[in-house]
């Protein structure tokens, strides 16, 4: 338990200690005024507006926040928007080409790679980006570095073809 | 347009373009104005009275707005049957904040409403709560001799209790050539959708409330909340369009939409409450059960005496009950039977639903005993349930409505390479490692219920259909669209199904595998009788050519009526609404089954899984390398999302074998492991390759579609079916779930 005391002199929701963020999402600017113990995930689907990034745990422990920043996966709600000013950060609602979807995306439909679709944004950009990464290469291996991912459902096998099938024609 | 049939198509899910670009919004994802946030604080003890919440650090946080708790609580109800739900059990039902009495660990006892979720996260861990602790008993191991009967309400009609006593059991077991004993103990589970629970309540002024609630019932959630807060039905609208997985979570209404609704209603404001993972482990979970079996049977593997007995926990409050124990003499006709079903009260919140209660847990017994015998008899073990194959249900003198179980057990053995089977265990290895095979049967009954259902055309010829139920993640706005467009004869494209909004027609609480027979029975009879709505209107155009003609000479096809005799005598659906001045044709069927005919026959869908595993003995690690189910559940209306509900339901059968359990520390009455990295369910890396039958299995008894539902069977036979593959691999037969390393090395 927090001293009853020293939380009086902290002015905590006020703007005194907020600090000005610039995230780049999905090729826009957003320009935050956020505390600094917001997550990044808070950030996007609070502030951002952008809620096709789930929060499944807040905990690092389901992948359901995976977004892409930098060029890397990672897990927003393990990571503070303070940490990531002036990064590139694609989330769901970026992966298509506008009403385009990614051959990804259309896999995962055809597949029939989720059932409430609730860890599947963060499936799919898992995935998109362990496919730059190169480590994955057999399907046992795409298991391997996607099990961070997790689906209760139990659309596992599907998700794996739909993510096996997109690897195969983009290597065609 | 030339319309196809599409019932039996493999149609994709028509919200897949939604799921996969993020446009989906869950109960905590809508836009709301001026929205404050809520954060629970749970009971840190397992029962006691709470003497004192000091708030007073919480409340000097500057963006806190309100603290709530049983002291300044909104008036409530005395009466437990305004806090009654579509799935209550017989009991009282949780009250929260009603008083200062503390019934488990966890229970929600204050509220945070703050400008920020921060904000509200951070003061909720200011609150200082004081409670005078009272001794509790929370392990069901230690009070099996305080099991008692369960009591009956209205949950028994749809569970009903174990069937009496048949023949001389102990008499048929003693004079058994051969028989098997064995203790199956199944600890707690958490559904854990990966969705949040989460409310967000619109105040829209006037008592009145538009709410975005995770649920599996929005008409259940509409009549509590009007019940508690003594509001009108039509006052209240629960929305649920996408919910973020439930598998039984929510079948009744959450704390958290109390709290939020309770929240928003005393400030007049619009309020959003999400749990967070730990507090997922604070209400319904699947009840730790502990089973015993007796089965004997003749040398010649006619089994003769069945014995199963489950003791099961329940709440103080409520008498939560499943079927366990009634499976056994549906499957296989012994004629000497005793079962028994009790349960123990203990200081936890009461058991709920969790996919394919009771069947999960029983069969797991059933057939593993079945199993046991098989090696006993040495009669392979798909040969024993085929030489005690039930053709009638003698448990409960009836036949079957159909049963297509042996093409289950026959189709899935030829697809899984059966027949090749070293029928002594520890005879194959690959590498270092163990493998064996197993089976299992599997059984999960077919419910009837009442459900409503609006259709209605327009004049551009679209058809909309509605129903209050939700998409739990199972197809069913996909299957439900299938159904309307194939009952009117019209593209699928010009079908619209509105689900998800309490003030559509009232359904069930969505769950039980009923869901496409009980709706979807709705949506059709809705669809029926707008047809003759239509067909009237027809027959008073000018000059039209169905004048003299009945219903039956007609056909409804490519959205038009045409005449069965000669189809170029036909009209459009447009054309019969431009003549209606262009006003939309509407109608709206209760469609009630003729629980009279049902009664008289057994409805199940029936399932026969085959599994083989591989062991590592020297690490203790399990690895099921590859499966077969094969589902006789009726019509398959979309055997797609169908099929994508029993790999689903196989890979929580991998999870209840060999992952998920909530382990609870006694000495404090809490679950220890409530998160999931600690709560285990299976990976990708787990699941290996997976195949799914559809045996062709016609009904035109269960209801208007014949179509028994998928939800639960693939997870029925999946778990047994492991248990005894890992038998055949090592020779070890380990009858507690989950199977841990540590049994194996």
């Amino acid at each position: 338990m927090q001293d009853k005391n020293s939380s009086n002199t902290t002015n905590f929701s006020s703007n005194s200690n907020a600090t000005k963020v610039q995230l780049h999402i999905n090729k826009t600017t957003l320009h935050l005024h956020v505390m600094p113990w917001v997550s990044l995930l808070d950030a996007i689907r609070d502030h951002g507006k952008l809620t096709g990034t789930k929060k499944g745990c807040d905990h690092g422990q389901c992948g359901a926040c995976t977004v892409i920043c930098d060029g890397k996966r990672i897990l927003s709600c393990l990571t503070l928007a303070v940490m990531k000013d002036c990064s590139e950060i694609t989330t769901i609602e970026g992966i298509a080409n506008g009403e385009v979807l990614h051959p990804l995306q259309t896999a995962f439909i055809e597949h029939d790679a989720f059932q409430c679709g609730y860890c599947t944004p963060g499936q799919i950009c898992s995935a998109i980006a362990m496919l730059e990464e190169g480590k994955a290469d057999t399907r046992d291996e795409v298991k391997e570095q996607m099990s961070g991912n997790l689906c209760r459902c139990g659309a596992n096998t599907n998700i794996i073809d739909a993510i096996m099938e997109f690897k195969d024609k983009r290597n065609e | 347009m030339k319309t196809s049939k599409q019932i039996g198509k493999s149609v994709n899910r028509l919200e897949g373009y939604l799921k996969v670009t993020g446009a989906a919004k869950y109960a905590g994802e809508y836009d709301v104005p001026d929205l404050l946030q809520g954060y629970i604080v749970n009971s840190t003890i397992t029962k006691g009275k709470i003497l004192e919440i000091d708030e007073s650090a919480a409340h000097a946080l500057s963006g806190v707005v309100a603290i709530f708790s049983h002291n300044n609580r909104t008036k409530l109800p005395w009466f437990d049957i305004m806090y009654a739900d579509m799935d209550a059990p017989p009991g009282t039902p949780f009250k929260p904040f009603y008083n200062d009495q503390i019934l488990y660990n966890g229970q929600p006892i204050a509220l945070v409403v703050a400008e920020t979720f921060e904000t509200a996260r951070y003061a909720a861990t200011l609150i200082n709560v004081t409670y005078d602790e009272e001794p509790f008993e929370t392990e069901l191991a230690a009070h099996l001799d305080d099991a008692r009967d369960p009591k009956k309400g209205i949950a028994t009609l749809i569970k009903p209790l174990p069937p009496s006593a048949n023949g001389d059991f102990e008499k048929a077991y003693n004079d058994a050539d051969a028989q098997y004993a064995g203790e199956f103990i199944h600890g707690t589970e958490h559904h854990n959708p990966l969705e949040l629970f989460t409310t967000t309540t619109v105040y829209e002024g006037d008592g009145k409330l538009t709410v975005y609630d995770k649920t599996q019932g929005t008409s259940n959630c509409q009549i509590y909340i009007a019940n508690v807060f003594g509001l009108h039905y039509k006052d209240v609208r629960i929305l649920s369009p996408f919910v973020g997985g439930a598998f039984g979570s929510g079948l009744r209404p959450q704390y958290q939409l109390f709290l939020c609704v309770m929240a928003s209603l005393e400030l007049k404001r619009n309020v959003r409450v999400t749990m967070d993972r730990a507090q997922m482990f604070t209400f319904g979970h699947r009840p730790q059960t502990i089973q015993k079996t007796r089965f004997g049977a003749t040398a010649d593997g006619t089994l003769t005496a069945i014995n199963h007995t489950a003791i099961a926990e329940t709440s103080q409050h409520e008498d939560y009950t499943e079927v366990v124990v009634n499976w056994a003499n549906m499957l296989y006709p012994a004629k000497n039977t005793l079962l028994d079903y009790k349960l123990v009260p203990l200081d936890v919140f009461s058991p709920m639903d969790m996919r394919a209660p009771g069947g999960s847990t029983g069969l797991h017994a059933i057939e593993a005993t079945m199993d046991a015998l098989s090696y006993i008899l040495k009669v392979d073990p798909m040969e024993l349930r085929l030489l005690n194959y039930a053709e009638r249900d003698v448990s409960a003198d009836k036949p079957f409505s159909s049963k297509e179980l042996k093409q289950c057990y026959l189709q899935a053995a030829e697809k899984f390479g059966w027949a090749n089977r070293k029928s002594e265990p520890r005879t194959t290895r690959r590498g270092n490692r163990l493998v064996g095979t197993g089976m299992s049967s599997g059984i999960w009954d077919v419910i009837a219920l009442p459900a409503k259902a609006k259709a209605s055309i327009n004049k551009k010829g679209k058809l909309k259909v509605k129903s209050a139920v939700t998409d739990i993640g199972t197809g069913t706005l996909t299957v439900m669209t299938q159904i309307a467009a194939d009952s009117l004869g019209i593209h699928i494209d010009d079908v619209t199904f509105e689900y998800g909004d309490s003030n559509m027609p009232l359904s069930p609480i969505q769950g039980g595998s009923y869901t496409t027979g009980v709706v979807g029975s709705a949506v059709k009879a809705a669809c029926e009788s707008l047809k003759k709505k239509i067909f009237k209107k027809a027959k008073k155009m000018n000059n039209s050519t169905f004048n003299s003609v009945a219903l039956e000479d007609v056909v409804f096809e490519d959205g038009s009526i045409y005449l069965k005799q000669d189809k170029s005598n036909f009209v459009t659906f447009k054309e019969i609404i431009a003549d209606n001045d262009g006003k939309k044709i509407k109608a709206s069927k209760n469609n009630i089954p003729n629980v009279l005919k049902l009664k008289q026959y057994t409805r199940a869908a029936h399932s026969a899984a085959f599994v083989e595993v591989e062991v590592d003995e020297q690490l203790g690690i399990v690895n099921v390398t590859r499966a077969v189910t094969a589902v006789a559940a009726g019509k398959i209306i979309n055997p797609k999302t169908a099929r994508s509900q029993i790999l689903g339901g196989m890979i929580w059968g991998i999870s209840k074998a060999l992952r998920e359990e909530t382990l609870m520390d006694h000495n404090l009455g809490k679950y220890m492991n409530t998160d999931l990295g600690e709560y285990h369910i299976p990976v990708h890396a787990d699941i290996h390759e997976l195949d799914v039958i559809f045996v062709d299995e016609k009904d035109d008894i269960i209801n208007e579609l014949g179509s028994k539902g998928v939800g639960e069977i693939g997870l029925a036979s999946m778990a047994p079916a492991i248990a005894n593959a890992i038998y055949h691999a090592t020779g070890k037969r380990i009858n507690k779930f989950p199977i841990h390393f540590d049994q194996l090395l």
